[in-house]
């Protein structure tokens, strides 16, 4: 192959996935180019200045599993990667208590004794238990899924070995893992503890990014996600990426752009190319060809194989697989530009605790009472949100003294009963109740509002292509994870495609700010030598 | 018993911790939070405060103070012009580092010299006959450190220059929420960042003005664990840690020349005669024995050898400056020491800084350092890698500098 339109490799998105992808490529000193869709490089990963002076992340909005081995692989640093850990996990509530959670244990401990003495002193053991699994399924995410299904013996030596840490967990241990497969969040945390006030915020972890309640079985699963969040090795630590989130897909896209990738904007793929049963290549919305020996696609996989490639080139099995995948979205964002901080009513005045989340979880009935909306159809009207105010930490995201609250809100589900595209009439009545639920606890708020920018799950389809709005291309659910991401027996990055491959958080390990999924297909696509 | 700084009523009232630690016979503080961990981010992403007050100091004035200066340090002083500052060492006859620090000349006739060890008797033994007078100002002048990107903003809102006109390694007198206040761009953080130097009876209204104006910017009192850290990212090595002045060293073996510490760049050996001259341009000829290195720790191997014993990996908190042995690629042979390390937050690595032999020295090579993993002496993989591993442009770069040609003084 040869000319300017060949390419060794062709990633459609320039998502922080597709950008990893094409950096290890790159880097290894494959031709590669990145189409991103938009102006803006990032995909779901992006920071954007929607107001004069103020900087959203507009989508993710914290960073806590991207991988280490690929910020020191890709001297991400170098390139203007910066995280900042959040300091606080702080709930007020509407009786004017509130509970902050620190790295401190001691002081956690004196915070959740207000409420439960017995579980001020769980909380530790809790951790301490949860953490070891955690650790455990860290293990798994740092390497391609193994195919339980498979001859290949460095996968059965992977999954040997999988198999000799589970049977290096105690008993107890092993009770748990199991019982966090199959339990609801809530359910699981009744076995640990009593106050209703500690298990609001914890459960939530549980359900973010998923169509599902606190009391639905599987996501108790999800709860360990969030204990393998790390930055620095040290677990459960959240963090923010200086500049916003889109900094993340920056400095990786700097990064590949040094190893000599080239990285194109505005570029639309229309279709992925197909010759004698192979991909080879894709074609762009404005008609040009790119020719490639491979296609890798950090697109959604629903996206990818039935809208770029077609399902005329797949299987029905396949194609069935695909049209289960769980996506549908449940989540929405408001981003708001503010001219001063908050004053909560339970903890007023500029402190620590805004340092870290905020979380609107005031109880399991709150959480659950938000999911009942939610299955028949509506956004809550008073919602579980997620408030981070980056500005507090990170300076050059507002004006001194001016600063950007980011509040993750869910539910909104992606199918309302009105039907989906009925969302943008819906927009601001979803802001307002996000606002008006926000207000609540720290009166005040609405008149310090510059700006607001409101993403509904039809926004994030529409914009920023997530299927359905689903944040993590595809619900974190047992079903849908490790050796069956995104489909079964199709968890290696590799597909039933020649030549196309997956390096999205619809792969293996799954969503979040994460690289795993770009960083791994590249690995496997070097070491397969397909490109 | 340590002293209070002028600095003191301010800080003692922030370190809600009450970590604190002597430095130069003061009361300094550690880190006013449990741990430093939002110092550091503040020093890299918003800005930080630290009391350097107890920095040696002293005041050369006179005709001859250029010359005696010139005589005393390895550069060569006396090209140095009015209003700009310079890193340096000096050395002993044997062309043996005695210590490290800035020279700032604040007038044609007058430098000030940052020390961090006391040498009035030996600055003032050189300068026997010169007309020059040699003064300590350590107690006349309370000094604070302000570092970070937002430091210039900051500084700015506060003072009667436009700070945005101050380039790298300059100097300035100017008003500092109306006290005249001396203000240098230069740190200890390979951060942008100033030094501001001023009279002890107005050190507490800076203060004031400071966190006022830092406090929009999200400025934090910090304190010296935080400044570890920072400064071993930065690659500037410490004296009494990373080696030992030639002064206090009981045995040679604990000598080092300036080319043996990585601060080869401020010899200027071919000049007129100053201390060490004779005896480092012979080891200049001859090569150096040693060579002080940073180096990069292999994280997969630190997970490996905490996994061996079912144990996550634990990071200290804090940076760390027992000196551990470190062995050639065989893990035997002993080739030198590191000095001091720690955990970059930002360079999601393990660092530290080494003196090894020097041809073990070149970037690239890999040694082994040693690594206690439950009361077990292991080895790790330390590769040499470039100094300093964080080197923001903005540190340099004075977004003012094209406009207006800088008029010093």
């Amino acid at each position: 192959m040869s000319g300017a339109n060949a390419y060794d490799a062709v990633v459609i998105g320039g998502g922080h996935n597709g950008l990893a992808a094409a950096a290890y490529l790159a880097k290894a000193g494959r031709k590669v180019v990145v189409l991103e869709r938009r102006h803006v490089l990032g995909g779901a990963a992006v920071s954007e200045e929607i107001y004069p002076g103020f900087t959203y992340s507009v989508c993710s909005y914290v960073v806590s599993l991207l991988r280490p081995w690929i910020i020191r692989d890709l001297n991400l640093t170098k390139h203007g990667l910066h995280l900042l850990p959040l300091e606080c996990s702080f709930l007020p509530l509407p009786d004017g208590r509130s509970l902050a959670r620190w790295p401190d244990a001691n002081r956690t401990r004196d915070e959740i004794s207000q409420f439960s003495v017995a579980d001020a002193e769980m909380y530790g053991v809790f951790g301490q238990n949860v953490g070891k699994l955690a650790r455990f399924a860290k293990n798994v995410i740092d390497k391609p899924a193994p195919d339980p299904t498979s001859f290949d013996p460095a996968q059965l030596t992977q999954l040997l070995n999988m198999g000799k840490q589970l049977r290096g967990l105690s008993d107890d241990l092993l009770a748990l893992q199991y019982k966090l497969m199959t339990m609801s969040a809530v359910d699981f945390l009744d076995e640990w503890f009593e106050s209703d006030v500690l298990k609001g915020p914890m459960s939530v972890s549980g359900i973010i990014g998923t169509m599902l309640g606190v009391r639905s079985p599987g996501t108790a699963y999800v709860l360990l996600h969030h204990y393998m969040g790390e930055i620095d090795g040290s677990s459960r630590a959240w963090g923010l990426s200086k500049g916003g989130t889109g900094q993340v897909s920056m400095a990786i896209a700097r990064a590949a752009e040094s190893f000599g990738a080239e990285i194109r904007t505005e570029a639309p793929v229309a279709k992925i190319l197909m010759k004698k049963g192979q991909a080879c290549g894709v074609v762009l919305e404005n008609g040009d060809e790119l020719q490639a020996k491979v296609v890798v696609s950090g697109c959604e996989p629903r996206l990818t194989f039935l809208k770029l490639l077609g399902e005329e080139h797949l299987d029905d099995e396949f194609v069935g697989s695909l049209k289960r995948y769980k996506l549908r979205g449940s989540s929405g964002k408001v981003n708001l530009a503010v001219d001063r901080l908050p004053n909560f009513t339970s903890r007023p005045g500029d402190g620590p605790w805004l340092r870290g989340d905020i979380a609107i979880a005031p109880g399991i009935d709150y959480l659950e009472r938000a999911y009942d909306e939610a299955k028949y159809g509506d956004f809550s009207s008073r919602p579980y949100l997620n408030v981070v105010i980056p500005s507090l930490m990170d300076p050059s995201v507002a004006p001194p003294g001016k600063h950007v609250l980011s509040c993750f809100v869910q539910y909104a589900p992606y199918h309302i009963k009105e039907g989906p595209e009925f969302w943008p009439q819906r927009r601001e009545a979803f802001g307002d109740a996000v606002v008006d639920t926000l207000a609540e606890y720290c009166p005040g708020l609405k008149e310090s509002i510059l700006h607001r920018q409101v993403l509904t799950p039809w926004d994030l389809e529409q914009e920023f292509g997530l299927t359905e709005g689903n944040i993590f291309h595809g619900e974190l659910t047992p079903d849908q994870l490790l050796f069956q991401r995104p489909v079964s027996g199709w968890a290696r990055y590799k597909t039933p495609v020649k030549g196309l491959w997956l390096c999205g958080s619809g792969a293996h390990p799954g969503g979040g700010i994460m690289g795993g999924p770009g960083g791994l297909a590249a690995k496997e696509m070097l070491k397969r030598g397909v490109v | 018993m340590p002293k209070p700084t002028p600095f003191h009523p301010r800080i003692q009232a922030l370190c809600h911790s009450y970590q604190w630690k002597e430095w130069a016979g003061y009361h300094a503080v550690c880190n006013y939070d449990a741990h430093s961990e939002r110092e550091y981010f503040a020093i890299r992403n918003a800005a930080g405060l630290l009391d350097v007050s107890p920095l040696y100091k002293y005041e050369f004035t006179g005709p001859d103070a250029a010359a005696v200066l010139s005589r005393i340090m390895t550069r060569d002083i006396a090209t140095i012009g009015v209003g700009r500052v310079t890193y340096t060492c000096w050395c002993d006859e044997a062309g043996k580092a005695l210590d490290d620090g800035t020279v700032a000349r604040l007038g044609k006739e007058h430098f000030r010299v940052t020390a961090s060890e006391p040498w009035l008797l030996w600055f003032r033994r050189l300068a026997r006959g010169a007309d020059v007078t040699i003064r300590d100002s350590t107690r006349e002048l309370a000094a604070l450190a302000l570092q970070g990107p937002r430091a210039r903003a900051i500084l700015d809102e506060v003072v009667d220059f436009d700070m945005n006109r101050m380039r790298f390694f300059r100097v300035r007198r100017m008003k500092l929420a109306g006290k005249g206040v001396w203000v240098s761009r230069t740190g200890y953080t390979g951060d942008l960042g100033y030094e501001i130097w001023m009279d002890p009876k107005d050190a507490l209204p800076v203060w004031d003005a400071l966190m006022e104006a830092g406090k929009p910017h999200r400025m934090e009192a910090m304190g010296l664990d935080a400044l570890d850290v920072s400064r071993l990212e930065a690659g500037f090595i410490l004296q009494g840690v990373d080696y030992f002045s030639a002064r206090f060293a009981l045995i040679e073996g604990r000598k080092s020349s300036p080319f043996e510490i990585d601060l080869g760049g401020t010899v200027d050996l071919d000049r007129g005669p100053f201390m060490g001259q004779a005896a480092l341009k012979a080891e200049e000829a001859a090569g150096s024995p040693w060579a002080l290195v940073a180096l990069s720790l292999d994280w997969e191997e630190i997970e490996r050898l905490y996994a061996s014993y079912d144990l996550p990996p634990h990071l200290a908190p804090v940076a760390w400056r027992s000196a551990v042995p470190v062995y050639a690629s065989d893990g035997r042979s002993q080739v030198g020491q590191a000095t001091s390390g720690t955990w970059s937050p930002l360079l999601k690595q393990s660092i530290a800084l080494a003196t090894v032999r020097t041809r073990h020295a070149a970037v690239g090579t890999r040694l082994k350092m040693e690594y206690t993993v439950e009361f077990a002496r292991k080895t790790v993989t330390a590769t040499v890698v470039e100094k300093p591993l964080f080197d923001p442009e903005r540190k340099r770069s004075t977004p003012g500098a094209q406009k207006t040609a800088e008029v010093a003084g």
